[in-house]
């Protein structure tokens, strides 16, 4: 029996955010939270709906990587050119992203780092879907890295998602469905259930402390830590494999480490 | 009397464009892109354009040869390459203006120009960075909920650049695969729109009348076409062909090593559309391209 690992504890952990979701679309972007969203299904959520990363709705999760290319079966339809009417604008859909930094405000940036918008120090990929997606439907994240650098102190450089920030407010707009769920790191599980929706520290990965994970944020966390991050069992690991045949997942998190953290 | 035979050839089309024109480029990312429309802007003289595109290597390419004064864009990527070196190079030297938008609200401004309005409210774009870096303007909602909205503004296009699997001489068009992406938007955005295809044919309605559902976009938004069979290589046409990675591979490489666009331009672009296609193996090669897997 191989030893579980970091990644796939937290494809564990990040299918927890799909729960009781209801009929909605689950995405999930990159390989954990793709993992993830098709662990949700196969498990405790088969009412997720999810697309075959292309423009197809299938009932069975399509498997990372190489594969026939037809060897996905549509059960429905929904290509980019319906996304924002059918999904993203009507609230029917929940994304785990992994933006390039998050502050304390939930605010997110893909877009650039560092200089001026008419001249960026690095240009990344631009806001995508970013400012809807935060202003529509709820989103929770993944981050491989847990660093300063992702978790940065006072706010991102471009603000590309909405968050919290009172100050971002333009007074008289609608904010009623900014819904920030969940962050799953390679460190812990946090959400935003702090006043004024801070972010909490909700589990520890196993052999992680608090101490830890507040040394690699930029800013203040709330503890409000309830335990060990659960284990994914037998048959998540087993679902988790099947969808990911290529063992795509160990790429993920540098080292493809253990999911128990090592004694220092 | 409209004239009906829309067939022109890729440098009549071209020759249709002038500088300081706001050009519309379909497809999305490294899918279905009318590259050898692109790459015929490329060899001209053509120059300080607004690009409007949902963004891949066109808009990479037309920022290295310094053809961009302005870009609208969302993202800029090639998927499994997801940063488009040409495209930061431009970014992070300064050198071009942008209007970064959601990919949601691009769409809708795409919409506001072809329906003739100044703008179409949405509440997308609140709570960001977006509306002050593009100067946008919020409108109150005159009924009794009173909200704020940003009025996005409409996109309007002075010409769109397309590439389709089918048209006749008519421009009466067939767009195929699994997803056609704003195509038809961009169409309707446009005092002209231009298409490229796989295949010509005489009159649709005798070679393919069970395909008419295919028909995106009506043929009078349509005002030239021009048979270009692997027009939208290296980027994906399906069901025709996938992407060429490999190429992309090459071009994106070609960002750091030598870095120069002039170096490189002859490779990327060519002196002709069958010198282009020769240096990557012909149409044979091109349509051997196996579909992408996501």
């Amino acid at each position: 029996m191989t030893q579980v690992t970091l990644a796939e504890l937290c494809i564990f952990a990040c299918s927890e955010a799909f729960r009781n979701n209801g009929e909605i679309i689950a995405t999930g972007v990159g390989p954990v939270p793709r993992l993830a969203a098709g662990l949700a299904k196969l498990t405790h959520s088969p009412e997720l709906m999810m697309t075959d990363g292309e423009a197809y709705l299938v009932e069975q999760p399509v498997p990372l990587g190489p594969r026939g290319y037809d060897d996905r079966k549509a059960a429905g339809y929904l290509p980019f050119s319906r996304f924002f009417d059918a999904a993203v604008w009507t609230g029917r859909r929940h994304a785990m992203v992994t933006p390039t930094q998050i502050d304390r405000f939930g605010q997110i940036n893909l877009s650039q780092l560092g200089g001026t918008h008419r001249q960026p120090k690095t240009q990344m990929l631009g806001v995508r879907g970013f400012p809807g997606n935060t202003i529509y439907h709820p989103n929770s994240f993944f981050f491989p890295g847990h660093t300063t650098r992702v978790f940065v102190a006072g706010e991102v450089d471009m603000v590309s998602g909405v968050g919290y920030n009172p100050a971002k407010r333009v007074p008289g707009g609608n904010y009623s469905a900014v819904d920030l769920r969940t962050i799953v790191t390679n460190l812990c599980v946090m959400d935003f259930g702090g006043p004024d929706h801070a972010i909490r520290v909700i589990s520890l990965h196993p052999g992680v402390t608090f101490a830890e994970v507040q040394e690699a944020t930029g800013f203040a966390l709330i503890d409000a830590v309830a335990g060990e991050t659960a284990l994914p069992d037998a048959e998540a690991l087993a679902i988790i494999a099947s969808l990911d045949p290529h063992n795509i997942r160990a790429s993920v998190i540098k080292d493809n480490p253990p999911a128990r953290k090592a004694a220092a | 009397m409209t004239m009906l035979d829309k067939r022109m050839t890729p440098a009549d089309i071209v020759g249709q464009l002038s500088d300081g024109m706001t050009l519309g480029i379909g497809g999305w990312g490294p899918r279905r892109k009318p590259m050898a429309l692109v790459r015929e802007i490329l060899r001209s003289d053509l120059r300080d354009l607004t690009v409007v595109a949902y963004g891949g290597a066109d808009v990479g390419m037309l920022c290295a040869a310094g053809k961009v004064r302005k870009l609208v864009f969302a993202f800029v990527s090639l998927d499994a390459i997801p940063l488009e070196p040409w495209f930061r190079k431009s970014r992070e030297a300064g050198q071009i203006e942008v209007l970064e938008l959601d990919e949601g609200m691009f769409q809708w401004g795409l919409k506001a120009a072809a329906f003739g309005l100044p703008f179409l409210p949405t509440r997308v774009g609140l709570g960001t960075d977006l509306a002050e870096l593009g100067g946008l303007k919020t409108v109150q909602s005159p009924y009794a909920d009173g909200e704020t909205l940003i009025a996005m503004p409409a996109l309007k296009l002075d010409a769109a650049l397309l590439h389709v699997n089918r048209s006749d001489w008519r421009g009466n068009i067939q767009a195929f695969g699994p997803d056609v992406y704003y195509d038809e938007w961009f169409a309707r955005a446009a005092a002209k729109t231009y298409v490229s295809c796989e295949e010509l044919v005489d009159r649709m309605e005798d070679h393919y009348p069970g395909d008419a559902q295919a028909n995106i976009v009506e043929r009078a938004f349509i005002s030239g076409v021009s048979h270009i069979p692997c027009g939208a290589h290296p980027s994906s046409m399906p069901p025709a062909y996938g992407w060429d990675m490999k190429a992309f591979k090459a071009y994106a490489d070609a960002a750091k090593d030598p870095g120069d666009w002039a170096a490189v331009r002859d490779r990327f672009v060519g002196a002709s559309e069958e010198a282009y296609l020769a240096g990557f193996g012909g149409k044979e090669a091109v349509t051997a391209l196996p579909l992408p897997i996501f």
